[in-house]
């Protein structure tokens, strides 16, 4: 097992691609967090990017003490379709190149190597997280630095649960391509549903539902999207005014943490199962 | 008293059918210790699948197969095996180092092994160049590299000059040449008869997923046939077949082949002229595997019709 986790960081940390899905997700964390709430801040109170909320309170959001909110808030949807991503291309290109047949004839059992991949993508997912808060707190301590704001940080427990949070949000993404990669074999077919399903479905669903089936909301509430949303909620004790895309109080923390758990253990399973019984061409 | 050796390889009745497809129909092989076994046959044949199932890639529909006295796939069997099974995947952003160092992970294998099978397989210099650079005889190579990792006593590898250029074919088999002269354990595919006849010592013949026949290529080789050129042609293929047999004697464009001896020369050259056929050629020779690959593929091909 060790061995074949060994490989897998071998594998991910000299391929090009997952670190171009890092800094996506760095870049889009760093605008949407940071640079252009600042440029709303800066020029003036009148600004679009800032209507209807004062000056002040755009700027607390760009301080050390709100850095979680601006290192995690966008995990649910964004870095959540990248994290998607991330696992299509690593499980699903082991198909496409017909790598699998290569490892499978060392000596590793399927069983073993897919936990090793998928050890492998949960640590790439943690180094992800901890690599856009060391930029998210860069940020917030030159912007603190410039308008003489605050140094207040969150709490070591706050951090830590923040942490914890958005690497299972992100996980469970990653799991989620990860999964359709194995059921197709393939890259592009689980990249296209995925992200369809991410940044579209699930929303027109929640829409749908809210305005003409309110019957069936347990069923929008159930979903992953939502429940990735409702964690991030929770953790970050935002406000729903101040909230990003995605980011909503659906159902409550501890419930999103066991939906979110019971989805990745769901995904896991379906890809050993499938992993193990199917012919590898 | 003789001692019996245990074949490393033993196929019984091996099926594999993918809904209505037959791709493997009753396959039966066995391979021993220390040999070079070519498994030879048209493309489609069946090969490939015979040795995925081999490898634990797929599973049979029926039949036995043992492999080093275990099952396919499994970690034991895997840890005495090395193969390269169709053409060698490897990681494209990975130079060929990476791709066996990962690789030797997975097998658990000490780093010092990787320098040794890039040296034995004349890959050392290019050893830090990105696989997708590679040509297809440098990636050829790599994959029997990595089948060579883990210091197998099986080696099973799917055509392992396919697409090679002439001298990357040469090069080839006199890698495996010596792999097989080391004392290991060789099953090759081909498609390509030379090959076979070039470097094994015991043949297999696939055709339409149905061994049609198991032999020492030596003695394949060494069987003896008549050529003879007579006019007409027709009559004396009449003549021959009734006293020969019908299966001995095979009507090429200007010549007849009779699968008898040349003890019987005489006595042929006597049937055809009594029969006023005038005989221009009558010699020996040793039958090619050629001959006979396409003798039972297509006696195979007419049973299937």
């Amino acid at each position: 097992m060790l061995g074949s986790y060994r490989a897998e960081l071998l594998k991910l940390r000299k391929r090009g691609a997952v670190w171009v899905l890092f800094a996506a997700g760095l870049v889009l964390s760093l605008i949407f967090g940071y640079l252009l709430p600042y440029l709303g801040y800066a020029t003036g109170e009148e600004n679009q990017q800032t209507s209807g909320i004062p000056r002040s309170e755009v700027l607390r959001g760009l301080l050390p003490e709100r850095v979680m909110d601006n290192t995690i808030g966008g995990y649910p949807v964004f870095a959540g379709a990248l994290a998607l991503v991330l696992g299509a291309i690593v499980v699903g290109g082991e198909y496409t190149w017909g790598t699998l047949k290569t490892i499978l004839s060392q000596r590793p059992g399927r069983g073993t190597v897919l936990v090793g991949q998928l050890l492998g993508l949960l640590t790439m997912i943690a180094l992800w997280v901890v690599g856009m808060f060391a930029a998210c707190a860069l940020c917030s301590i030159g912007i603190a630095a410039v308008e003489n704001g605050s140094m207040n940080w969150p709490g070591p427990l706050d951090l830590l649960t923040g942490f914890a949070g958005g690497w299972l949000v992100l996980s469970v993404w990653c799991l989620a391509g990860a999964v359709l990669a194995v059921a197709f074999r393939n890259v592009a077919l689980p990249i296209g549903l995925g992200v369809v399903w991410i940044l579209g479905v699930e929303a027109l669903f929640a829409g749908v539902v809210t305005s003409l089936l309110p019957d069936l909301e347990f069923l929008a509430d159930a979903m992953p999207g939502a429940n990735a949303g409702a964690l991030v909620f929770a953790v970050t004790g935002m406000t729903a005014t101040d909230a990003p895309p995605g980011v909503r109080d659906a159902v409550s923390g501890d419930r999103a943490l066991w939906t979110l758990l019971a989805y990745a253990a769901v995904f896991v399973v379906l890809a050993l199962v499938t992993t193990r019984r199917r012919d590898i061409a | 008293m003789t001692k019996t050796v245990e074949p490393l390889v033993r196929v019984t009745g091996l099926t594999k059918r993918y809904g209505d497809t037959l791709a493997v129909d009753g396959v039966d092989l066995m391979v021993r210790p220390g040999e070079v076994y070519g498994f030879l046959g048209p493309n489609g044949a069946g090969k490939t699948t015979t040795l995925r199932i081999l490898t634990g890639l797929i599973s049979p529909t029926s039949g036995t197969v043992r492999v080093l006295g275990g099952s396919p796939g499994q970690a034991q069997v895997l840890a005495r095996t090395g193969s390269m099974i169709e053409s060698p995947a490897f990681y494209p952003y990975l130079s060929g180092l990476d791709n066996l160092r990962l690789l030797a992970e997975y097998a658990g294998v000490a780093r010092a092994k990787i320098d040794e099978v890039l040296e034995l397989v004349d890959l050392a210099d290019r050893a830090k160049d990105r696989f997708s650079t590679y040509s297809l005889g440098m990636k050829q190579r790599l994959g029997v590299a990595a089948a060579l990792l883990k210091d197998p006593e099986l080696v099973i590898l799917d055509e392992p000059t396919n697409g090679l250029d002439p001298a990357g074919m040469r090069d080839m088999r006199r890698l495996i040449r010596e792999l097989g002269s080391g004392g290991r354990t060789v099953l090759l595919s081909s498609h390509l008869l030379g090959e076979v006849q070039q470097i094994c010592d015991r043949v297999g013949i696939i055709s339409a997923g149905r061994m049609v026949a198991e032999h020492d290529v030596e003695e394949l080789r060494n069987e003896q046939e008549l050529v003879i050129r007579a006019r007409p042609l027709e009559s004396a293929h009449s003549v021959l077949r009734r006293v020969l047999g019908g299966d001995a004697v095979r009507l090429y464009d200007d010549t007849l082949r009779a699968t008898v001896g040349p003890n019987r020369a005489a006595e042929v050259n006597r049937l055809l002229v009594e029969a006023g056929i005038a005989v221009s050629e009558l010699r020996s020779t040793e039958r090619a595997l050629e001959d006979v690959f396409f003798e039972l593929t297509t006696e195979e091909k007419a049973h299937a019709g």
